[in-house]
């Protein structure tokens, strides 16, 4: 799923400064999964907001929703009827869901309310860690099923580089060294002798790198 | 060996000579006359100076251009390339930059991670990694081609090398992470800082097994230790670094004054030592901001006067 984390409610408030008819929007996929901002996170954060805004004594009109997608324009629709009321929207979906609902809604302000992170699992509740980027290009089947492009600090191809120790990524010793986690799976499908086949130059146009991406299907457009 | 490349250093090792390389960091600002001093106070007991590359990702003058202020002094560049800063356009770029300077010689880094630096909010490249970069050089030099497959006019004639770290974990791979670089074209090796001995001559061992030393030269890399407190953090706090207690208890054993000067003696006897192990074709000594130093050293260990050369 993508993980998202808070934003610090300070920098939400900044960007609501001047509006008065506030829509907290959630979503019910990812973001809610990882309790950044589903239904229970919009109801908190507009209840900090409506604090917030009477400590201060500004008259400010604060509604929640929450969708089912924001990634989705048919669920997006579900907004058309009562968009109007409202002069900003702060959305609590992943940065997706912020830009899709923008795009629906051409002149309206769509905030985000969260910081989108990464594409990750769920360790354990309130532990969220990264498994892809979304290069394009997966090699997860030559690397023991670990990505080195997401869990290597260097995302070296041909790792491990001189810095791992006891299992452990220079940069910090609660991060797992990825071609140490890559050694001891191909050791464990007794497939190690792999390790010495030199992991060719990657072609990077199917990342970020080549620009906005998209996945064409006609197989199934209709 | 027959040489491939008008490296001084290639051809040192090719004559069976045990080789001496050393390092200089370049200055943290566009001074030039720190980088010629260090240049001068080593220039006769060496064969090769690595100029590093950003180490510890601290932004410094770059290594391409302190390298030719050596070359330009009469001493032997070992341009050090990582591939933290550089996608492949200006990685190739720079090879040819160096080459026609007559830089005849590269090491193929991946480089400290940007979290150790001066830029920690900065992003990284890792377009190759190092292993990676080896190959782009011989494919240049050999094939004469650029990686995107135009012909070069002109190939960059440069003896390429890599670092190797025995101590690094897990330990199991270390050999055939050298067999990696061995196979994707490598020539020479400069090791990480030795301390254990042991587990050194242990690699070396795996590494003669598989015959690897016939096919690039290994130089040991040395670094004396200045005081107990730089043993200490070495050991704590360098990742990939391994350094034995009895290496700061043997510091600790004597006062204060005299670290310095038994740090030293510890780095001759270790050459001293590596001198007798198969496959070791030289040695790297990395003075850190302690060049002058350097020559007493190579002396002491019975490395003085070198070869010509030319």
């Amino acid at each position: 799923m993508i993980v998202a984390d808070k934003k610090p409610i300070e920098e939400i408030i900044e960007y609501l400064k001047d509006h008065k008819n506030i829509l907290v929007l959630g979503c019910n996929e990812c973001v809610t999964v990882c309790e950044a901002g589903g239904k229970k996170e919009v109801g908190v954060l507009a209840s900090a907001l409506r604090m917030y805004a009477s400590k201060e004594g500004k008259e400010v009109k604060i509604d929640e929703m929450t969708l089912e997608r924001q990634c989705d324009r048919e669920y997006l629709d579900e907004l058309r009827d009562s968009i109007d009321q409202y002069d900003a929207v702060v959305s609590l979906a992943c940065g997706v869901g912020v830009q899709f609902t923008a795009e629906q809604y051409h002149d309206k302000p769509v905030y985000p309310g969260v910081n989108t992170c990464f594409m990750g699992a769920t360790e354990e509740r309130g532990l969220w860690t990264e498994r892809c980027q979304g290069c394009g290009q997966c090699i997860l089947a030559t690397t023991g099923g670990i990505c080195p492009v997401a869990r290597c600090a260097k995302r070296l191809f041909n790792g491990p580089c001189g810095g791992s120790t006891t299992g452990r990524c220079e940069i910090n010793a609660e991060v797992d060294c990825a071609w140490h986690l890559i050694v001891d799976r191909l050791k464990a499908l007794d497939r190690l002798d792999e390790y010495e086949e030199l992991c060719p130059l990657k072609d990077w146009s199917t990342d970020r790198a080549g620009g906005p991406r998209k996945v064409v299907r006609e197989d199934v457009q209709q | 060996m027959t040489t491939k490349t008008p490296s001084k250093l290639e051809k040192i090792l090719s004559e069976g000579h045990l080789a001496v390389t050393s390092e200089c960091g370049p200055p943290r600002g566009s001074n030039p006359e720190h980088i010629i001093k260090k240049g001068e106070l080593i220039k006769d007991h060496v064969d090769a100076v690595n100029i590093t590359d950003n180490q510890t990702s601290m932004t410094r003058l770059c290594s391409l251009a302190a390298c030719i202020r050596l070359k330009l002094m009469g001493l032997e560049p070992v341009l050090q390339m990582v591939t933290r800063d550089r996608n492949r356009i200006a990685l190739q770029s720079d090879i040819l930059g160096a080459a026609s300077f007559d830089i005849n010689n590269i090491l193929c880094l991946s480089g400290d991670h940007q979290s150790f630096g001066d830029c920690p909010q900065g992003q990284n490249v890792h377009d190759i990694d190092s292993i990676q970069l080896i190959q782009a050089v011989r494919h240049m030099r050999d094939e004469g081609k650029f990686l995107g497959g135009d012909e070069l006019e002109g190939r960059p004639q440069m003896f390429v090398g890599a670092a190797a770290n025995p101590f690094a974990d897990p330990f199991e791979i270390r050999v055939p992470r050298l067999a990696k670089k061995v196979a994707a074209g490598v020539e020479f090796i400069q090791t990480q800082c030795i301390y254990n001995l042991d587990k050194f001559e242990e690699w070396m061992k795996g590494v003669r097994e598989r015959g690897l030393h016939k096919n690039c030269y290994i130089l040991a890399g040395l670094t004396p230790m200045k005081s107990v407190g730089m043993a200490k953090y070495m050991q704590k706090r360098v990742p990939g670094m391994d350094v034995p207690d009895e290496v700061i208890k043997r510091l600790q054993g004597v006062e204060k004054g005299k670290q310095a000067q038994e740090g030293i003696k510890i780095c001759i006897e270790s050459i001293q030592r590596l001198k007798e192990c198969e496959g070791v074709a030289g040695f790297h000594v990395m003075a850190i901001e302690w060049e002058e130093k350097v020559p007493e050293i190579v002396e002491a260990a019975g490395l003085y006067p070198r070869p010509n050369g030319n």
